[in-house]
């Protein structure tokens, strides 16, 4: 059962991180699926334009140097103070969903371009960048305000269904 | 403050063991003392200032080392209320090899959220303290153990400076070690990275060789002025950890739950001293329990013969 049970969160979590369906999509003007976590969670809608509204055009925000927009982090500048637009500015077009794998390791530590050594994976990048400016301006931040769980991943969080039954001794919520 | 009663411990076992010391005993722990690590070995650098505390990596261990069901579900976060004497916080057990705690430091808008599990040291004072030798330091970086050889003496739960070696209870008569082993079996000897570290949604933790880790956390705290703490924990502390942290400028390592005070020597320089008792103890004890059981019935007979008159 072990095995059994091991085997199949083995494969949701290869699948959430390694899922060889397309992620986000190229254009503007849309709403897109992100769905880097696929497995555990179901997608995200993500509605891209109200949040080019949000952040008054200043595409540099989530893309950093590669969506035409002057760079803004200090060390960005560095290099990057006239970049043009990349030919694939989207998030998935520089972050891998897998960069554990043995391909992308040997990329990473092996580039010269040490500010690019240590880049998130696609769903580290979507929480990083996302998350801390949802907590800033007060946009939801829970786990579960953004994402439903699906079965999956409900067995792999031990919760939902397969929530362990509680000690007559718990607590429950709020702790003591 | 019990740590540090812990290493006086030791520390005094060296000079009440150093009196006593048969010198046999003290050359194999010699030997080891100048192993530096693997050089090519692996490591993780945890940066706990992009920790949001959503447990996944819990729930990546407890299903990667086919754990037992946990008695909270694992997104549940009231777990970090959850404290134990002294108002210490949650720690790594036999049925849980990581723990994530939260810490809520005054003067900081946000909590610290720390994750925790074996540091995998480079010179690991559980192995050199472990006198039927269950454990090892694979070159990959992981300090692992074979369950059966360890009879369940518990000297390296004393030995850790970290609290790590828990004991499962489930066999009484044979409780055996059970931590963190770096997810060897699965996948660090296959050069992947631990269950957690790639389960992780928020990027916290790097997985590299470890002197490309060092490297990479100097040029963090270099990049981002101001943002981070200038130790990066476990480089140097008690010789050096395969496992490193990061934490932000505005959470000291001493206030989130690390033991700042630990040295840069590896424990092993105190432990070796502490081990050589070991055999005297197993010699001594007997003879010691013989004179205790003799002068106990002496007692009895004494007793029995006051009685008597
Ligand atoms: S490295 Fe493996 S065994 Fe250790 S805490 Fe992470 S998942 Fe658990
Ligand atoms: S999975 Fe990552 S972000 Fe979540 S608690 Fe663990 S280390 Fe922190």
């Amino acid at each position: 059962m072990g095995m059994k049970k091991k085997k199949l969160i083995g494969f949701a979590l290869m699948a959430a991180l390694a899922s060889p369906l397309g992620l986000v999509g190229v254009a503007t003007s849309e709403v897109l699926e992100l769905d880097s976590l696929k497995n555990l969670y179901g997608g995200v809608s993500f509605d891209h334009d109200m949040h080019i509204e949000m952040v008054s055009d200043n595409c540099s925000k989530c893309h950093h140097h590669t969506a035409g927009t002057e760079a803004e982090g200090p060390l960005c500048i560095t290099c990057h103070a006239n970049s043009p637009e990349t030919d694939d500015p989207t998030c998935s077009g520089c972050h891998e969903r897998d960069v554990f794998s043995a391909e992308n390791m040997k990329k990473s530590w092996g580039t010269d371009l040490l500010h690019h050594r240590s880049k998130p994976s696609l769903k580290a990048a979507f929480h990083q960048n996302c998350l801390i400016c949802h907590i800033d301006n007060d946009a939801p931040s829970g786990c579960s305000d953004c994402h439903t769980m699906t079965e999956v991943g409900e067995k792999f969080y031990d919760t939902g269904k397969h929530a362990p039954v509680p000690k007559a001794d718990a607590h429950g919520h709020g702790g003591h | 403050m019990k740590k540090v009663n812990r290493r006086s411990f030791l520390k005094g076992g060296l000079v009440t063991g150093a009196a006593a010391l048969a010198v046999g005993s003290a050359k194999k722990a010699n030997a080891s003392g100048s192993f530096g690590g693997y050089p090519d070995s692996m490591g993780v650098l945890v940066d706990m200032t992009k920790c949001i505390g959503c447990r996944t990596c819990e729930a990546a261990c407890n299903k990667e080392q086919n754990l037992p069901k946990p008695d909270k579900p694992f997104d549940d976060k009231s777990v970090f209320e959850e404290h134990r004497h002294g108002g210490l916080p949650r720690r790594t057990t036999e049925k849980a090899y990581t723990v994530v705690n939260r810490y809520e430091i005054k003067g900081r808008e946000h909590p610290l959220f720390r994750k925790f599990q074996c540091n995998h040291c480079q010179e690991p004072a559980c192995l050199t303290s472990c006198f039927v030798n269950a454990y090892t330091k694979t070159p990959e970086g992981a300090v692992i153990y074979d369950e059966t050889v360890c009879v369940g003496c518990r000297t390296c739960m004393v030995a850790c400076p970290f609290y790590v070696p828990a004991y499962t209870f489930s066999s009484a008569i044979n409780p055996v070690v059970k931590k963190c082993i770096m997810c060897y079996d699965t996948r660090l000897k296959f050069g992947r990275p631990p269950a957690c570290v790639e389960a992780c949604p928020s990027g916290v933790m790097v997985f590299g060789k470890r002197t490309d880790l060092i490297s990479l956390a100097h040029k963090r705290i270099e990049d981002h002025p101001g943002e981070y703490n200038h130790h990066v924990y476990g480089e140097k502390d008690v010789g050096g950890t395969s496992w490193m942290y990061l934490t932000s400028e505005d959470a000291p390592f001493d206030e989130i739950g690390f033991d700042t005070h630990l040295g840069t020597e590896p424990i092993i320089n105190y432990v070796k001293e502490f081990l050589a008792i070991v055999p005297m103890v197993l010699t001594i004890w007997p003879a010691l329990f013989t004179g205790f059981h003799l002068l106990a019935t002496r007692k009895d007979t004494i007793k029995n013969d006051e009685g008597e008159k």
